[in-house]
């Protein structure tokens, strides 16, 4: 007994111990474990464990035809349902060379933009909660269910949409649609100044999250950190512009790109990234073409035997599909190259030499969403 | 650089390459044992500075397994698909690249863990979603799912 009291503190500090961060564990939001190595209070390094819900998608996806594995992507990255939908419809027209009506893509581009709005008001809600703020978390979800109300009505569910098929959408949209989101538009405006009140130049907030976690611009190449994280560091790594698809290419907006590489960067790039993608919405609501919702598309869809790859910019970043086609009508071989997958392997670069109180901030900047890394 | 300059500056590195039909990308067959080679030249020559692995795949041809790299340069825009193949079903490996594009770790680590495909000095070679003790690798063509919900 003696001895362990008169044990020097400072060997204390000095051994390195682990603890494991989840699989439960509010920060991860889902089921991700994080085996930390630790010194003291310091990240020497971390581990992440995946596999928690793996529920073997791309193995699934060579069972099902094309127009049932776009139920399937709505589970892989479930905030941003709608790109991920709208990805595999642009893979299978780009394939078979179908020209979809000039509504159908206002519609979709105008379902991307709400995915993405929602998606950062889900993260910037857990962002504040992760960092002690409950507040943003009642506020996020509040103003977030104005878009799940816009979706309930015209594509029947508020969550999994699955409203993209190929060759168009599903259904028409409501008559209300338009009025709807002009009154989400007028009504967010305002509230995002709380938003920007509550935690962008709140004291607590900067000193958290100011040159934490750093990541270089050739780290975030090199890691492939795509999306709001890799423009955080500087990089132009926007599909939207860089390969535009459906509404981008003729729509006026800015690539947000912040060069301070650490946590407030990344945080201030979604920040903005909603305003852009209210300005979007605002160009395209108004100016929806009359006309048919969905091309004329055969009964059984068939893919001319090939390689297909498909590049889409989701909320958290670059989604890839990648297609190994032998001209049936399931996939032979179908992989999603999801943006949160490779965000995480930079999470122990980026948090090294931190606290452990920063790897939450560092997490939450990277919006890891865990169905994604899994799939 | 357009993909026909691609396509001569890359033989002049590797001349065994072999081009495959595709529509989007210039693809390339390579000699597994000239893969790591041509990937430090792909990353490191200024004018083809292929800094971004934007995916990494594994596929089973049912004849061979095959590993797909996606390449994309930040700096000029131009991408390339390279490919490498095996017969070896048993013990398939190829070199990492993971040196290169840091990316590539967790890629890689997800491929052994579905196609069996190893990739010689990688500093991780564990399963990256399923058990230790998984029986099989469950994307192979030949793989047996003893409870599948899709045939159900």
């Amino acid at each position: 007994m003696k001895e362990i009291i008169n044990l020097p503190v400072s060997n204390i500090e000095e051994e390195e111990y682990h603890i494991n961060m989840g699989p439960q564990h509010p920060s991860t939001h889902g089921v991700l474990r994080l085996l930390v190595s630790l010194q003291g209070e310091m990240v020497r390094s971390l581990k992440p464990h995946c596999g928690y819900i793996h529920r073997g998608i791309e193995k699934m996806c060579e069972k099902d035809t094309y127009p049932q594995v776009i139920h399937l992507t709505d589970r892989i990255d479930y905030l941003s349902a709608h790109i991920n939908n709208h990805a595999v419809c642009l893979l299978v027209e780009k394939a078979l060379e179908v020209d979809v009506p000039e509504r159908v893509r206002y519609i979709r581009t105008i379902m991307d933009e709400l995915a993405r709005i929602q998606s950062h008001q889900l993260w910037w809600s857990s962002f504040g909660m992760d960092l002690g703020g409950l507040t943003c978390f009642f506020y996020g979800l509040r103003d977030r269910e104005m878009i799940l109300d816009i979706w309930e009505e015209t594509t029947g569910s508020r969550f999994l949409q699955s409203y993209n098929c190929p060759g168009g959408v599903m259904q028409d949209i409501h008559p209300n649609f338009q009025k709807k989101v002009h009154a989400f538009l007028k009504t967010f405006k305002k509230k995002i100044k709380d938003y920007d009140r509550i935690l962008s130049g709140n004291v607590i907030f900067e000193n958290r999250s100011q040159g934490v976690g750093i990541l270089s611009k050739e780290d975030a190449i090199s890691y492939g950190v795509t999306g709001p994280s890799g423009r955080g560091s500087g990089w132009s790594c926007d599909v939207r512009k860089t390969e535009p698809y459906s509404m981008y290419g003729k729509v006026q907006f800015n690539e947000v790109l912040r060069y301070e590489c650490d946590t407030y960067s990344r945080y201030m790039v979604r920040m903005q990234e909603m305003h852009e993608s209210m300005n979007i919405i605002e160009q395209l609501i108004d100016n929806i073409p009359e006309g048919e919702h969905s091309a004329k598309m055969k009964a059984v869809i068939k893919l001319p035997a090939g390689e297909y790859f498909q590049r889409v910019e989701s909320a958290r970043g670059e989604l890839g599909l990648f297609v190994v086609s032998d001209g049936n009508k399931t996939p032979y071989r179908m992989k999603f190259r999801t943006p949160s997958f490779s965000n995480l392997s930079v999470l122990d670069h980026i948090s090294r030499g931190m606290k452990i109180a920063d790897l939450v901030a560092i997490g939450a900047s990277l919006d890891l969403v865990i169905p994604d890394i899994d799939r | 650089m357009d993909n026909e300059t691609l396509k001569a500056r890359i033989l002049e590195i590797v001349p065994e390459a072999q081009q495959e039909e595709n529509k989007q990308f210039l693809t390339l067959l390579l000699p597994a044992a000239k893969l790591h080679d041509l990937a430090l030249k792909l990353k490191n020559s200024p004018e083809l500075a292929f800094d971004f692995l934007f995916c990494l795949s594994g596929v089973d041809y049912i004849k061979q397994l095959a590993v797909v790299y996606h390449l994309r340069s930040t700096q000029h825009k131009h991408a390339l698909v390279i490919k490498v193949k095996t017969d070896d079903r048993v013990n398939p490996n190829f070199d990492t690249v993971c040196d290169i594009w840091r990316t590539a770790e967790f890629h890689e680590r997800e491929i052994y863990d579905m196609f069996g495909i190893r990739f010689n000095n990688h500093p991780d070679m564990r399963r990256i979603f399923l058990e230790e003790d998984w029986k099989g690798y469950p994307l192979r063509k030949d793989y047996i799912d003893e409870v599948n919900i899709v045939e159900f």
